[in-house]
């Protein structure tokens, strides 16, 4: 029931016709976005999820590996939605945080004018799922947001065993209580976002759900809704690529010409401007624009194959040594 | 002298029982210096588990955020299922490549084997943070199928019940069923050829558990040939491991060792350490080309780089060429002292994987070091097995010969009864 209105609300966001509440106001409906089809890398992928299934069914096993579906999209041709974080805009006034905090029942920073919290570089934790960042760069203090990336194919997701840590097919990546606390979804996120609540003893995985709550009741994400100067804007990921490359186009000495998360890691739904280099901002630039599961793909795609060959190899070798031994003993 | 232990066949159901029962009592003299020292270890370290149940692992120091994979998955998990290879490397020597030599010590290799994941992968459960949740993979509360942890959860669990079918004509030998006897060894080749298939499989998959773990572990120990990597390096890990029980055995177990075993004995672990230099160096040199390959040579004058050398030749060069020197001068002792230095590689590098290599650059003060609870309950689980594995070695026949009736022709599922 959720799904079925969250995607209805999706479609009718995309279109542009969803013209009552606040959502609206924020949308970035640009004429070319909402008219244009989705874009389709789907024959190929489709191909590959077909060419996983009869690989499976030929292991005769559930073992082998299917393919990680979602690129650019979900399979069903919806869009994701992300964030982009302008970070020129943002003035550091972490309303971000305290909105999250109320949104996902979490504790609220203590005061939002203590300017002590930017001294040292912050890191998100199982209470704070979203953190605001000074950093010092060449052209001063510049104000970060972190939270999870939801990377379009998140390496969580593939590293996950029970498929707690879910993509959602709307964009948002999420937790799911199956979840069996083996925390290899921290080993292999690449931003280091899934925070383990050690301190429980029914421990949850924590990272930002991009408020997939408030986003089933037709809601912005708490931090979107509170920004004060729209350093953020939630929109599907094609429009708001538009808009950041239409702020970089208007004002091209106030950005450097790259979007963080556009390509990274495959391309990601928080996607961020800057005015300074992104490793000056405690970006990793060096994580490569191969999606993640990527990586592990060819290791599965082996796997299905040494099921089949292996037994038959090693039936043949005991064949071929039994007969030589019998050979040689006279026996038989 | 088995015959006086084991009745020839067990009747009645009630006769099993009073068997089993009366197999349970504790042979031999209780206060030993072995049991005075891991007793009271063992008893702290299920302590320590209790006191994990209740308040969380945070309350046994056991990880942190930046490192979420401790030496209970380090030491218990990785090195404990690459000390476990012997099991699939022996069965494929002995049931596939029928090479009857290494038969006498195939049943203590595949019990150490079985016994190891019978704790070591069992251990995951003290890991896991939603351990009531263990069985989710299993039963399809969701079946994560493009999970590489996925394929390894089933593929434990199958080498389990794989490498308790290889070792049941035992457990059936002991109790004195000969009807299940027979039925077992006719499974026992099925078994070995799935059981090295899933270990080819979980070997080398536990090494792509670290793949996407790209941008955290050190370029030398990255590569997108880990899987390959710790596949080669578990048979000589397997191989070493079953030289140095071969040691403990003869220590140890001398009275349960019939006279053909100690006449041949030497022989065998000969053939071992060959096994392994062929191994050890396939594996050095795999080692030297992904390193080329990779062009990292210049990482070679860094800390880091000093840890990679002592491994890859302190801990894998030598121990190769020791093994060399060993078997040209059939010297067992030699052989043996290699088969440590190997273990000792193997222990560095699967901790590299978990938390030394991994997150490199974080600063030492930041780094996660294992605390005294997570060390006690890694020796408990260690000593546990090694109870569990004297407790069967004295009772049932691992090492002396199976009885009479059991005695059969037939390759598969003979036990060592040629």
């Amino acid at each position: 029931m959720k799904m079925k209105r969250i995607e209805a609300q999706l479609a009718l966001m995309r279109e542009g016709f969803l013209d009552s509440g606040e959502l609206q106001k924020y949308l970035l409906c640009s004429a070319e976005a909402s008219g244009a089809g989705p874009i389709s890398s789907f024959g190929r992928r489709d191909f590959l999820r077909k060419a996983g299934l009869v690989f499976a069914a030929a292991a005769g096993t559930g073992l082998a590996p299917g393919l990680a579906g979602a690129s650019e999209q979900a399979a069903g041709g919806n869009e994701f939605i992300g964030v982009l974080v302008d970070t020129t805009r943002c003035i550091g006034c972490r309303r971000c945080e305290q909105a999250c905090a109320g949104a996902h029942s979490l504790p609220l920073p203590a005061t939002l004018d203590d300017n002590a919290v930017f001294e040292k570089p912050r890191k998100t934790s199982p209470t704070q799922l979203t953190v605001i960042d000074r950093r010092m760069t060449e052209r001063g203090p510049v104000y970060v947001k972190k939270q999870c990336m939801h990377c379009n194919q998140p390496a969580c997701a593939a590293a996950c065993l029970v498929k707690a840590m879910e993509k959602k097919q709307e964009g948002p990546v999420v937790w799911n209580p199956n979840c069996m606390g083996c925390r290899i979804c921290m080993v292999s996120c690449p931003f280091d976002v899934p925070m383990f609540e050690y301190d429980k003893t029914a421990p949850k995985l924590q990272k930002c759900d991009m408020c997939w709550n408030r986003l089933t009741d037709a809601k912005q994400p708490a931090c979107v809704e509170a920004c004060p100067t729209e350093a953020l804007v939630f929109g599907t990921r094609r429009q708001l690529v538009v808009e950041a490359q239409k702020r970089m186009a208007q004002f091209p000495e106030r950005y450097i010409h790259q979007i963080y998360g556009l390509r990274d890691v495959g391309g990601t739904s928080f996607m961020y401007l800057s005015s300074v280099p992104f490793e000056q901002l405690g970006f990793r630039t060096d994580l490569g624009n191969t999606p993640y599961p990527e990586y592990s793909k060819g290791f599965l795609f082996s796997v299905p194959v040494i099921l089949i060959l292996w037994p038959a190899i090693l039936m043949g070798l005991f064949r071929l040594t039994r007969r030589r031994n019998n050979g040689g003993n006279g026996k038989d | 002298m088995s015959s006086t232990i084991l009745p020839a066949e067990k009747t009645s159901l009630r006769s099993l029982v009073a068997f089993v029962l009366s197999e349970l009592k504790p042979k031999g003299r209780l206060l030993t210096p072995f049991n005075a020292i891991t007793a009271p270890i063992i008893l702290i370290g299920g302590a320590v588990v209790l006191y994990r149940l209740a308040f969380g692992l945070g309350a046994i120091g056991g990880a942190s955020q930046e490192f979420p994979l401790g030496i209970w998955i380090g030491i218990l998990v990785m090195v404990g299922v690459a000390f476990a290879a012997g099991a699939y490397i022996l069965t494929f020597v002995v049931y596939v490549l029928n090479e009857e030599k290494y038969h006498l010590i195939i049943r203590i290799t595949v019990l150490n084997g079985f016994l190891a994941y019978m704790f070591y992968a069992s251990a995951i459960f003290l890991d896991l943070g939603r351990w009531w949740n263990i069985f989710n993979p299993i039963i399809g509360n969701r079946f994560g199928v493009n999970s590489v942890l996925f394929l390894v959860a089933w593929h434990f669990l199958l080498y389990m019940l794989a490498a308790f079918l290889e070792f049941s004509p035992a457990v059936a030998e002991w109790l004195g069923l000969r009807r299940i006897r027979r039925m077992l060894g006719a499974l026992t080749l099925g078994a070995v050829i799935f059981g090295i298939t899933l270990s080819t499989l979980h070997q080398s998959g536990l090494g792509a558990l670290f793949i996407m773990a790209k941008a955290k572990i050190h370029p030398l120990w990255y590569s997108e040939w880990i899987p390959v990597m710790f596949l080669v390096s578990s048979i000589f890990s397997g191989l070493s491991v079953t030289i140095f029980i071969e040691a403990v055995v003869r220590r140890w177990y001398r009275s349960q060792l019939p006279a053909k075993y100690l006449r041949s004995i030497d022989g065998i672990v000969v053939g071992l350490g060959k096994g392994c230099a062929v191994a050890m160096f396939a594996y050095f040199f795999l080692k030297v080309l992904v390193l080329t390959h990779g062009r990292h040579w210049p990482f070679l004058a860094t800390p880091m780089g000093a840890l990679f050398l002592v491994e890859v030749v302190g801990l894998v060069a030598v121990p190769g060429l020791m093994f060399i020197k060993g078997v040209r001068a059939r010297n067992v002792a030699v052989i043996r002292a290699a088969a440590v230095i190997s273990m000792l590689g193997i222990i560095v590098n699967r901790l590299a994987y978990v938390m030394i290599a991994y997150k490199w650059y974080v600063p030492w003060a930041e780094r996660h070091f294992p605390s005294w609870m997570e060390i006690a309950v890694t020796l408990t689980i260690i000593f546990m097995h090694m109870w569990v594995f004297r407790w069967i070695v004295l009772r049932m026949p691992v090492l002396r010969d199976p009885p009479e009736w059991a005695v059969e022709s037939g390759h598969a599922g003979a036990g060592r009864a040629e």
